[in-house]
């Protein structure tokens, strides 16, 4: 990602400093090793999210950030243990109820190609969220998928609807999951790697749309990249984990400018663009990836 | 707090996941080698025991299993631990030769159609589908009818028509092969195609061959065992175990133990082999064969 | 999509003609005299002459084969050597009875195997799947005329719950408990034979769908197991399987052909290995044939239903 951009306050309503959508303490997660026993993939994890912001989660392969957003959905590999000291949703303590009740939260997956079934069309996957989240009937729930699509800027919605995965290209198939995520009405939006799996150009576009639905729907989103570029296109706060732990937190401006920890100057130092680049202050918020282009522009469209 | 180094790369460490697996699958493969080896032991060494399969004693007739015949007897009074050991020798001797023969026509066949690409192989794919979606039995039958029925007849038709899967095997991984760097070097030196193909693509598929080998005994063990108890394999005087089903078809309510006893053996013979193909493909698949 | 329907078909003709005159060529090649098999011993000299000459039997052999072909079409499969019985009336009658034992046991043994299948993949290391899967190691390995047999002597001697030949009692045509009765053991017998290795690879097939992106998104919006293996894995599961269904269609005519013998079930099977032990060759290749031909046509189906029912194959559409 090369959009010189400075991460500033976010295009929506600014949020009270105090006001924290989530907050986890002591976040300790397990995996079955391989030759037995267990192997540590998340070693006391604390952080806080504040409402309605843009986190980033950046960090290496194995680092463990998808393993994070995996137990905040309580979506672990088989074997997996969690356990953490203490969960505050919007300061109420809900840790004992945790396992049984989820977060009010959707998770956006990587590879929009294989997260879908390949059998069933996209309207399929839209409507069962909505009537399993919203406990509406079938006709409502294609009304409410059909809304959905048209949040994400796809054109000609009841055609998409009606498609199977493999008939649309990579950006609006990404737009469709985020699409389903919005159905679950989350709080929090995680999105793992959501633009990885794409082009340049649509990379671009799905940021922005993800920006721009924080703003209508006052959302609070989590995003997990190891591409720094993202990080300082739409994020306000970054979190850096590196072997399971977090080893900075803060504001995306003060940690690019001056990062604490050591292994944060390294991340940043090998990214492509220069830190003081994507530090610069003075360009305005309306320079950030912020063509909300709808998805006509996809560079492919939908297969013919 | 044990903390291991937190990393999940650890987790997917591929030496370990083969330690992890044989932990489990040893206690089967294990005690299929074992059975496996006994009856190949007493069927190779059974001249040389004190077996008697041949003398009769209608004074004795369907005696069940005693401290003096371990099986019983039959219908003739002869000894029937000495015709099951017998008949295993044929059992086993028609499988492992109808094995070698079926394996040996499939990798020529594979070799072939993968390295040579084109039509050639498209027309010889689908002769080996047309050929594998018949009924083996219809197929095999119908070939007993038009040759003399015997042990070399048997192994014969047996091979004829069971080389289709391992020649389909084989084929895929010629074709992977044949575009690896070495085989190229080795055809851009001027290596002829046939020793290429021998010294450089049949090692590198051995260990899939081997694998579709036992998958294959275990098909000619079942089907010599059919075509026999359908008296179109094995003839008296010999017998296989699935002869010895067919003549202890007609005693079964008065000595069910006659027709027990080979089945289980067949039963437990094709389930070793399968279970030791089970645990070759899991170690080629994973101990990283090519 | 019609065009490669079309395409398709087309292509089964040539594949037919093939097989027929593989066939034709091994009737030749027997060693029988063939005036045997369209004349009976009743007939006059002149009525085998005529006969003679109107199979062609003095012509040249693609002259014999046209003829023989031409015949075939029209539902005449010949005589045989044995019986000098019409083969085509020896088969219509015997079929229903065939495919009355199999269909439904096939049908079972599949159904048993989505389900058990489906629950062996889901729990994949369990106890349940170790045990469904050793049992269907277990069911591979058998050879389903023993387990006839020790069928046989359970039920039908120790028991006696059931009656051990044909299907039907004497007298009894056509009253449905005395058909139920005679039906039983076969029918086990079968479903055990065809149910291990469908069910080894739905679990297979479970397994890896389990595995897939696809499934892991549907957790995390939600999903209960349960939903996921019905409306998602269990869909993706079934598609290649009634895809290949066509496949299956050689099964229900020559799938059971030891079964049929050992219980006497009046169906191909006796009829096949009958012919085999006498030597009978027009019999035994006229089954052959029908065989062949119903390969080719399963096959034809098996595409056919692939194209349409994966919508992820749209030949030729715009979609």
């Amino acid at each position: 990602m090369t959009i010189p951009t400075t991460p500033s306050a976010a295009a929506g309503p600014t949020p009270t400093s105090g006001d924290v959508l989530l907050r986890v303490d002591g976040l300790d997660v397990d995996l079955p090793g391989r030759t037995g026993g267990t192997v540590r993939v998340l070693d006391d994890v604390s952080f806080e999210v504040p409402r309605g912001r843009v986190v980033g989660i950046v960090g290496e392969s194995g680092s463990g950030k998808t393993m994070l957003l995996r137990a905040l959905m309580g979506i672990l590999p088989d074997g997996a243990t969690r356990e953490w000291r203490r969960v505050l949703l919007d300061g109420e303590d809900v840790t004992a109820t945790l396992p049984r009740r989820r977060l009010p939260a959707a998770m956006v997956f990587q590879d929009p190609m294989t997260s879908f079934n390949p059998l069933v069309r996209i309207g399929g996957h839209l409507t069962e969220v909505a009537q399993r989240h919203q406990r509406v009937g079938r006709r409502r729930a294609t009304a409410l998928a059909r809304e959905a699509l048209v949040a994400v800027r796809i054109p000609d919605p009841d055609r998409v609807l009606a498609r199977y995965p493999h008939e649309l290209s990579g950006g609006m198939r990404q737009r469709a999951m985020i699409a389903m995520a919005l159905l679950a009405r989350p709080e929090l939006l995680l999105a793992d790697e959501p633009t990885t799996a794409l082009d340049a150009t649509i990379q671009a576009q799905i940021l922005a749309l993800l920006r721009t639905l924080q703003a209508e729907r006052s959302l609070t989103v989590l995003i997990v990249t190891h591409d720094l570029g993202v990080v300082a296109a739409v994020c306000d706060d970054v979190l850096v984990m590196k072997d399971g732990r977090i080893v900075e937190a803060g504001d995306v401006d003060r940690v690019f400018r001056e990062p604490r920890h050591p292994y944060t100057r390294e991340l940043l130092d090998a990214a492509p663009d220069a830190p003081e680049e994507l530090a610069a202050p003075g360009l305005a918020a309306s320079d950030r990836v912020a063509t909300d282009a709808p998805a006509a522009s996809d560079e492919k469209g939908e297969h013919a | 707090m044990t903390a291991t180094t937190p990393n999940v790369a650890a987790a997917i460490d591929a030496s370990t996941l083969v330690h992890r697996t044989r932990s489990f699958r040893s206690v089967s493969a294990i005690l299929a080698i074992a059975f496996l080896v006994i009856v190949g032991a007493v069927s190779l060494l059974a001249p040389l025991l004190p077996l008697d399969p041949t003398s009769t004693d209608l004074a004795v007739r369907w005696q069940p299993p005693s401290a003096e015949h371990w099986f019983g007897t039959d219908d003739l009074g002869r000894d029937y631990f000495s015709r099951v050991v017998y008949g295993g020798r044929v059992s086993l001797t028609v499988g492992i030769l109808a094995m070698a023969a079926a394996t040996a026509i499939g990798v020529v066949v594979g070799l072939i159609a993968g390295y040579a690409g084109g039509r050639v192989d498209d027309l010889l794919m689908r002769f080996v589908d047309f050929l594998s979606s018949i009924p083996w039995m219809v197929l095999v039958i119908v070939a007993s009818v038009f040759l003399k029925p015997g042990l070399w007849t048997i192994i014969l038709v047996i091979a004829v028509f069971s080389w289709m899967a391992t020649a389909r095997l084989v084929r895929a991984e010629t074709l992977t092969l044949r575009e690896r760097a070495f085989v190229r070097y080795a055809r851009y030196i001027g290596v002829r195609r046939e020793l290429v193909m021998w010294r450089h693509v049949v090692p590198d598929a051995a260990p899939t061959i081997i694998v579709a080998a036992t998958a294959s005994i275990s098909t000619a063990i079942l089907t010599e065992s059919a075509l026999s108890f359908l008296g179109l394999g094995i003839q008296p005087p010999m017998a296989s175990w699935g002869s010895l089903l067919e003549t202890a078809q007609g005693s079964l309510q008065t000595a069910p133990y006659l027709a027990l006893i080979p089945g289980v053996l067949i039963l437990l013979t094709v389930l070793s082999f399968n279970v030791l193909g089970d645990a070759l493909r899991q170690s080629v698949s994973e101990g990283g064969a090519s | 999509m019609a065009v490669y329907i079309l395409r398709r078909l087309l292509q089964v003709v040539p594949m037919l003609l093939l097989v027929t005159f593989v066939v034709f060529a091994l009737l030749h090649a027997a060693p029988y005299d063939v005036v045997d098999t369209i004349t009976t011993p009743q007939m006059s000299d002149e009525t085998k002459a005529a006969m003679r000459e109107r199979y062609g039997l003095d012509q040249p052999i693609v002259v014999q084969y046209g003829l023989w072909l031409a015949n075939v079409l029209q539902g005449d499969f010949g005589y045989s050597l044995v019986s000098r019985h019409s083969i085509a009336e020896e088969l219509a009658a015997r079929i229903p009875n065939t495919i009355l034992l199999v269909a439904p046991a096939y049908v079972a043994a599949l159904v048993l195997a989505v389900v058990l299948g489906l629950i062996a993949g889901s729990r994949r290391g369990t106890v349940v799947d170790k045990t469904i899967d050793g049992l269907a190691g277990i069911g591979i390995a058998t050879p389903s005329f023993w387990f006839a047999l020790i069928v046989i002597y359970v039920f039908g001697y120790q028991l006696r719950w059931f009656p051990i030949i044909g299907m039907h009692s004497v007298g009894k045509q056509g009253d449905p408990v005395d058909f139920l009765m005679h039906f039983v053991m076969p029918f086990l017998v079968l479903v055990v034979a065809f149910f291990p290795e469908l069910a080894r690879y739905v679990r297979s097939a479970t397994v890896s769908q389990l595995s897939q992106d696809y499934v892991l998104v549907q957790r995390g919006f939600g999903a209960s197991r349960r939903q996921v293996l019905t409306r998602h894995v269990g869909r993706n599961v079934m598609l290649p399987i009634i895809t290949q269904l066509g496949l299956a269609l050689p099964i229900l005519v020559t799938g059971a052909i030891v079964t049929e013998s050992i219980f006497g079930w009046p169906g191909i099977g006796p009829y096949f290995l009958t012919a085999t032990r006498s030597l009978d060759y027009p019999v035994v290749l006229a089954v052959l044939l029908l065989s062949a031909v119903l390969v080719i046509v399963g096959n034809l189906i098996a595409d056919i239903l692939y194209v349409v029912v994966d919508p992820r194959i749209r030949i030729g559409s715009g979609s």
